[in-house]
């Protein structure tokens, strides 16, 4: 299995014919994504250079095609409108790629579209290795395998998933959840999917400083996953408070959100926590063997 | 965006939520000529963005012109002090003077974001006028909170049920539905993040004011309020996010820090964990700096001057995990932009890996630059250098 994308899931994107709508959609293409069509408001009728039929509207692509999936592209003052216009057409699956949306127009989307799942926005998207890739993440550092992979970031995400794949450890889906302080999807609802995945034999959580989405991780993995290997990484451990760093939401506020909180929440949960990326494969390794 | 207590006022204001009369003053002397026909004793306060103005001596009473000019004068004569977050302390630019209350009771309320609920939350207490983290700690029964459905948006009922919850003094108990109505319009308009009363005084005549205000506005959304434009330009300027500027990266990504390693990386994450990775190997960074995607000869050298021009970096690690970038590109990006740079020259440790990594690591070591194959090693020869530097 995997989780929330497989080789038949129907994929459009919206803001197909745009600069990083185009780039991207091509390399999805080539990963082998069951893309359907694209929108971009204007060019319907189009076709891209995949073949790709483009449509004015999400309504149209999806009578069309019978697309569930779709992947946004467009510029943040845009974002939560193609939002909307995904989920009254009928979309059950969105992934926000846009980076820099105000937070406002997140939150409203989040509390009226229940049903359809966000991921993002301000995030790289997800990968079911072998099946399909959803978003900007480097299709050839994959491997499809039994770890799941959940992250904020987008570049360590890859650095990680490179790591364990270099170690022969292949992943079930790896889901960038974003960098905004408000999104679609959070850790603990990934786990929830991870926890019904045949498939999914171990996870990863590659967090950083800010919020509390480590913390219900932990909690959620000591009372619901207790029987899982799970190994824990927390980015921005030298991060100085009140300051953002790079991403929105990496921001320790007062006593809330630092690096010592999910440090302590992962150890309690019985989480191993490791000091640099470069050790995560070697303690997954040992959490897998011990289990078998 | 953090406002100043002036401009949060004024926002409040716009929003139908009684404030002290006032007026904004840009030095002692227009301190002195507002207070010429004034009756009664004001108050004269630092606008500043620091908090602890009252025990840093920046919030003085008045009575009259010569006495107004003169704790103008004391208050702007120095400095607000530093702290661990604002080191350098922060000038004291402009005044604010405002009617003097004759305050009752002091309470406590805020709208914010919750992160972990994806829901605006009101929150209350009966405590006004310290900090809420001080609150949440002595009087934590206190504090009352409401989760607001963003499909309903706010209802007089919730302030209603906050005002018992919070056992609010019955003096608060007419008004305080509609100011937080009046302050849910104020969050929800201007897409603010964090909208704080601290304190929302009752007068001895009955009034409820907010004393203070406390406005951050959301910097993604700045877009839509042209008008936010000119408070900017009277805000304390952050370096940082101005040299980010210039050098044409996004404002969140550039950081300086006092240490002798500069880096770089290619994504928040990474370049978050870059720095984790100098201070593993026992060093400490110069700078926190994502050059975001496509790191092009000219981006690189941007970035380059940046750090060497504005950090103390003795050497630049510069860690590049070629996702979808080509590792020769992004070589000879850097090896192009290091022959056009007039800055001085400091070594550099480069991790590079990608498509065409071996190429990439070939043309650095040609141009004498160090090429490492993972962060960890980068890390440990950067430190190295920075020793012997």
């Amino acid at each position: 299995m995997s989780i929330f994308l497989d080789k038949n899931s129907k994929i459009i994107v919206q803001g197909i014919t745009g600069a990083e709508g185009s780039y991207h959609t091509d390399r999805m293409y080539k990963y082998g994504t069951n893309l359907v069509g694209g929108v971009t408001p204007g060019k319907g009728g189009q076709r891209t250079p995949q073949g790709l039929a483009v449509f004015d509207t999400v309504r149209e692509a999806v009578a069309a095609t019978g697309a569930t999936h779709t992947c946004i592209f467009v510029p943040p003052p845009f974002a939560a409108d193609a939002l909307y216009e995904a989920y009254d057409a009928g979309i059950t699956f969105a992934v926000c790629i846009t980076e820099g949306v105000p937070v406002h127009d997140t939150l409203k989307v989040v509390g009226a579209t229940p049903g359809m799942r966000i991921i993002g926005p301000n995030c790289p998207g997800l990968a079911s290795p072998g099946k399909a890739l959803v978003g900007i993440m480097p299709g050839h550092v994959f491997k499809e395998g039994g770890i799941g992979v959940i992250s904020r970031s987008g570049t360590l995400t890859y650095e990680i998933v490179d790591l364990l794949t270099r170690a022969g450890l292949g992943q079930s889906t790896c889901i960038g959840v974003g960098g905004d302080p408000i999104i679609g999807t959070t850790f603990v609802e990934c786990l929830r999917e991870f926890k019904n995945d045949p498939q999914t034999q171990a996870i990863v959580i590659c967090g950083e400083i800010g919020g509390s989405d480590e913390e219900e991780a932990a909690a959620f993995v000591a009372e619901h996953l207790p029987e899982l290997p799970v190994v824990a990484f927390i980015g921005g451990r030298n991060a100085p408070p009140g300051k953002s760093l790079g991403h929105a939401g990496a921001i320790i506020s007062g006593s809330f959100g630092t690096p010592q909180s999910k440090i302590a929440a992962f150890e309690a949960a019985g989480i191993p926590v490791a000091q640099r990326p470069s050790e995560i494969p070697a303690l997954l390794a040992q959490r897998l063997a011990v289990r078998a | 965006m953090n406002l100043m207590e002036y401009q949060g006022k004024e926002l409040f204001k716009r929003s139908g939520i009684a404030v002290p009369s006032s007026h904004h003053a840009l030095d002692p002397q227009a301190v002195a000529a507002f207070l010429e026909g004034a009756l009664g004793q004001w108050v004269v306060k630092a606008q500043v963005l620091m908090g602890g103005r009252g025990k840093a001596g920046k919030i003085k009473m008045a009575t009259g012109a010569s006495q107004g000019r003169s704790v103008a004068q004391e208050i702007m004569a120095t400095p607000m002090p530093p702290n661990r977050q604002n080191p350098a302390g922060e000038p004291v630019k402009s005044l604010l003077v405002e009617e003097r209350l004759d305050i009752a009771k002091e309470a406590y309320c805020a709208i914010t974001i919750d992160r972990a609920a994806r829901k605006p939350v009101i929150v209350v207490s009966r405590f006004g006028g310290m900090d809420i983290e001080e609150v949440a700690e002595q009087h934590p029964e206190s504090i009352a909170k409401f989760y607001v459905d963003t499909t309903i948006g706010y209802s007089a009922f919730m302030g209603r049920e906050l005002a018992f919850a919070a056992q609010l003094d019955p003096g608060y108990r007419k008004e305080f539905p509609a100011i937080l109505a009046a302050l849910y319009d104020l969050f929800f308009r201007y897409g603010v993040k964090l909208v704080e009363i601290n304190p929302l005084a009752l007068t001895a005549d009955g009034r409820v004011v907010a004393s203070d205000a406390k406005v951050e506005l959301d910097d993604d959304a700045l877009f839509r309020f042209p008008e936010f434009a000119q408070w900017r330009a009277a805000l304390p300027l952050d370096e940082d996010e101005l040299l980010a500027a210039q050098a044409g990266v996004g404002i969140r990504n550039f950081r300086r820090f006092p240490g002798k390693v500069g880096t770089m990386a290619n994504g928040a994450g990474l370049a978050m964990a870059t720095m984790d990775a100098v201070a593993n190997a026992g060093g400490e960074v110069a700078d926190f700096l994502d050059v975001g995607g496509g790191a092009n000869a000219q981006r690189v050298r941007n970035c380059y001057e940046l750090v060497v021009n504005t950090t103390g970096a003795k050497v630049f690690f510069i860690n590049i995990f070629g996702g979808i970038t080509r590792g020769d590109e992004v070589a000879r990006g850097i090896v192009t932009a290091m022959a056009q740079t007039a800055s001085r020259k400091i070594p550099l440790v480069i991790r590079l890996t990608g498509t065409n990594e071996e190429e990439g690591r070939r043309i650095l070591r040609e141009a004498a630059m160090t090429p490492v194959e993972t962060m960890d090693e980068g890390a440990r020869e950067a430190v190295r250098l920075s020793h012997g530097a």
